[in-house]
């Protein structure tokens, strides 16, 4: 038993290809957690980062600069009265947002944060990403529909509608990625000598291929990785009904959408459905085109000392974090009224110190480097949504469709021809 | 148990299909008549998946081709759906009778 | 039944797995044909064709099964539902779902449940000794040469026929050609 515990730590592949279950349900509690978590800190992020680019505050009251505001909203929407419309169908109105909640979160199975660390690296790894993600569409078809309202109605039909054609330009973008990982030449030009090899579906397979070809394929034959990657970054933006593409579920427009008629837990389900998905196709951007869980400039800046200091980052962000904290601690004003705020942002900053000096310790130092690149390519991701959000005004939705269909398609086209050819040719 | 071999797709797969063929022939609503055809197509489908195992990756590339085939049926038979529907306003395949004597 | 469980090795579970999915088709099958409302039937097909693509991952064919995810549960069935969703009709809930063809389709069941024993009875000689295990690592990149090598004609008519479907159903959809 401890044998069978003991050597999965030295093999070199994911537990799912080994075939262990155990650490296979132990990954998949990581990273159901994982995600709960940055779920709960995307909601406050974005309230705070929103609130900050229109100047103003954001919550400051629940805990120490809104801290615990995701935890009372969590609160609140549990006890809230669960409202199942008359004449909804009920089971079917039940159903819809587990389906969502499941289509996001079977995504995170291939998701590689490193080398070995991902729960499994399927042969098909790209194409059932995209599949799973095509499936929400479903959820929110069966959501609109089984509310038995108009609004709802005509939000999910909008949203379907608008989903399904973002997924093609996406298709697009991913084949565009995935035909750069035949080849084998070094740099942004390199096609290499020879008949090209076979490229992979494999999330893993894609990132190593990046890491052969010494090059993020965000910068392959530029700028056609350039475009395709931008092309994956708005039609993800779509996929995820997110703003600038939020018409179907902005409160001013449609009065929420297909999820107007869903309360309390239900609507949470919704949301934390939509936050991973999120993240879902962040990391997917994140594994085809910037590099996956590699850290920046492993080529050019090579050797012990720079493999040192770029191994120093993770600790150092934390600490940064934790300073950021202090520093909130003393603009804190000296009234006996926070003093219970005063002594919660201390003890949040240290607890931040401390997983900050945990990251220095040589052993954990070498494990953490894959999943901190990678989490912190995806943070950065998640920060430029919310900076959508904040910034641009809302799509009609015969905009957005040409958008999808008129603009991004024929775009999404003429980068995959270009880069075949470039393929060929060079 | 036995182990699991081919013999046990074809009889899930044939089982499939003859839920699909009672679909098609005992059913009044167009749609799930048409449902119904997806169920045979899928149950060809995984009867010549399971016998690619044994003899190559032919069957495969053909259940590929079924699935593209069913796509474009589907799309066709739901569009002659509307159609119908926006003369008469029923999916009750009983009363598409306008051409009986 | 001991289970030694190693890297490497097969899961064991293989056999819970197939009359687990198995059975999920079947069920959903059953819930197609007989459920009065079809937006449930919908849903039913939808678990059915998850629960095959399961299958297909157990028949070695990744690439079939998420064909399958992709096209079949996440493009045609999102079809079937816009349409039920456009034709449902209060009044047709009410009528009588079934025909009183039920003994034609019990008939044909049979007929068409001994035609297959005998198919099998008598082609039982007809399966090859050993299985050609097909390697799973590289399941995509062997149906990409086959389709553009062998079966490339194929392929340029299926897609010819994706734009003929296309067109077709536009002209026919519309209100005034």
């Amino acid at each position: 038993m401890l044998n069978y515990v003991t050597s999965y730590l030295s093999s070199n592949t994911t537990p799912g290809q080994a075939g262990n279950v155990l650490w296979t349900l132990i990954y998949i509690l990581i990273v159901f957690g994982g995600v709960s978590v940055s779920v709960i800190a995307m909601n406050w992020l974005e309230r705070k980062a929103l609130a900050h680019f229109q100047i103003r505050l954001g919550p400051m009251r629940v805990g120490p600069h809104g801290l615990l505001q995701p935890i009372a909203d969590a609160i609140k929407l549990m006890t809230k009265e669960d409202i199942i419309p008359a004449e909804a169908d009920k089971f079917v109105f039940m159903l819809a947002p587990l389906i969502i909640l499941c289509a996001s979160f079977a995504v995170y199975i291939v998701i590689p944060f490193g080398p070995t660390h991902a729960i499994t690296d399927l042969n098909i790894g790209i194409l059932f990403m995209l599949g799973v993600s095509s499936l929400s569409v479903l959820g929110i078809v069966m959501a609109g529909w089984a509310s038995n309202s108009h609004y709802p109605l005509i939000g999910a039909l909008r949203s379907s509608a608008q989903m399904v054609s973002y997924e093609v330009a996406m298709g697009m973008a991913v084949v565009s990625a995935v035909l750069m990982t035949s080849l084998h030449g070094l740099g942004p030009y390199g096609v290499g000598v020879g008949t090209s090899g076979t490229g992979t579906l494999s999330m893993i397979g894609i990132v190593q291929a990046q890491q052969e070809q010494h090059v993020w394929f965000l910068f392959k034959f530029f700028p056609l990785g350039f475009i395709a990657c931008g092309i994956f970054a708005i039609a993800m933006v779509a996929e995820t009904n997110r703003a600038p593409f939020d018409l179907p579920e902005a409160e001013s427009e449609l009065t929420a959408g297909f999820h107007t008629e869903y309360s309390g837990l239900r609507w949470s389900l919704f949301m934390l459905g939509e936050y991973a998905a999120m993240m879902a196709v962040s990391s997917i951007a994140v594994t085809l085109w910037l590099g996956g869980w590699f850290r920046p400039f492993p080529n050019t800046l090579t050797g012990q000392t720079w493999d040192l200091v770029f191994s120093l980052f993770p600790g150092l962000t934390f600490l940064g974090l934790a300073a950021i904290a202090f520093v909130g601690v003393v603009r804190m004003p000296k009234h006996a009224y926070f003093r219970a705020q005063t002594i919660g942002l201390v003890g949040f900053g240290a607890v931040l110190g401390l997983i900050g000096l945990l990251l220095f310790v040589p052993p954990v130092r070498d494990r953490i480097q894959d999943i901190f690149w990678f989490v912190a390519k995806v943070a950065g991701f998640m920060y430029l949504y919310i900076w959508y959000r904040a910034t641009f005004p809302r799509y009609r939705f015969d905009q957005l469709m040409k958008v999808g269909w008129k603009v991004l398609l024929p775009i999404g086209i003429g980068v995959l021809i270009l880069t075949a050819i470039l393929g060929v040719v060079l | 148990m036995a182990p699991i071999g081919t013999l046990h797709y074809l009889v899930v797969a044939a089982a499939l299909f003859i839920l699909g063929v009672i679909g098609v022939l005992t059913r009044r609503n167009v749609v799930i008549i048409l449902m119904s055809i997806e169920l045979i197509l899928n149950a060809v489908n995984l009867n010549l998946v399971a016998f690619s195992r044994l003899w190559g990756l032919h069957g495969q590339v053909f259940a590929i081709f079924v699935i593209t085939d069913a796509a474009a049926e589907a799309a066709v038979g739901l569009g002659i759906l509307i159609a119908f529907f926006r003369n008469k306003e029923t999916v009750n395949v009983d009363e598409v009778d306008l051409l009986k004597w | 039944m001991q289970q030694i469980v190693q890297p490497g090795m097969q899961p064991v579970a293989t056999t819970f797995f197939f009359y687990f999915l198995s059975g999920l088709i079947l069920l959903s099958g059953v819930f197609v044909i007989t459920c009065k409302n079809a937006v449930h039937s919908a849903l039913a097909l939808i678990f059915g064709l998850l629960a095959q693509a399961g299958l297909y991952l157990m028949l070695y064919a990744p690439f079939v099964a998420g064909v399958q995810i992709i096209l079949y549960a996440g493009g045609i069935m999102v079809l079937f539902l816009f349409v039920i969703m456009l034709v449902n009709l209060e009044r047709s809930r009410r009528e009588n779902q079934f025909n009183k063809q039920w003994l034609v389709g019990l008939l044909a069941a049979v007929a068409l449940g001994a035609l297959f024993v005998a198919v099998y009875a008598k082609g039982k000689n007809l399966f090859p000794y050993r299985i050609a295990q097909p390697i799973e690592t590289s399941n995509t990149q062997e149906i990409g040469v086959m389709l553009y090598g062998k079966y490339m004609f194929a392929f340029e008519i299926a897609s010819l026929l994706l734009l003929v479907a296309i067109i077709g159903a536009v002209v026919m959809a519309k209100k005034r050609i």
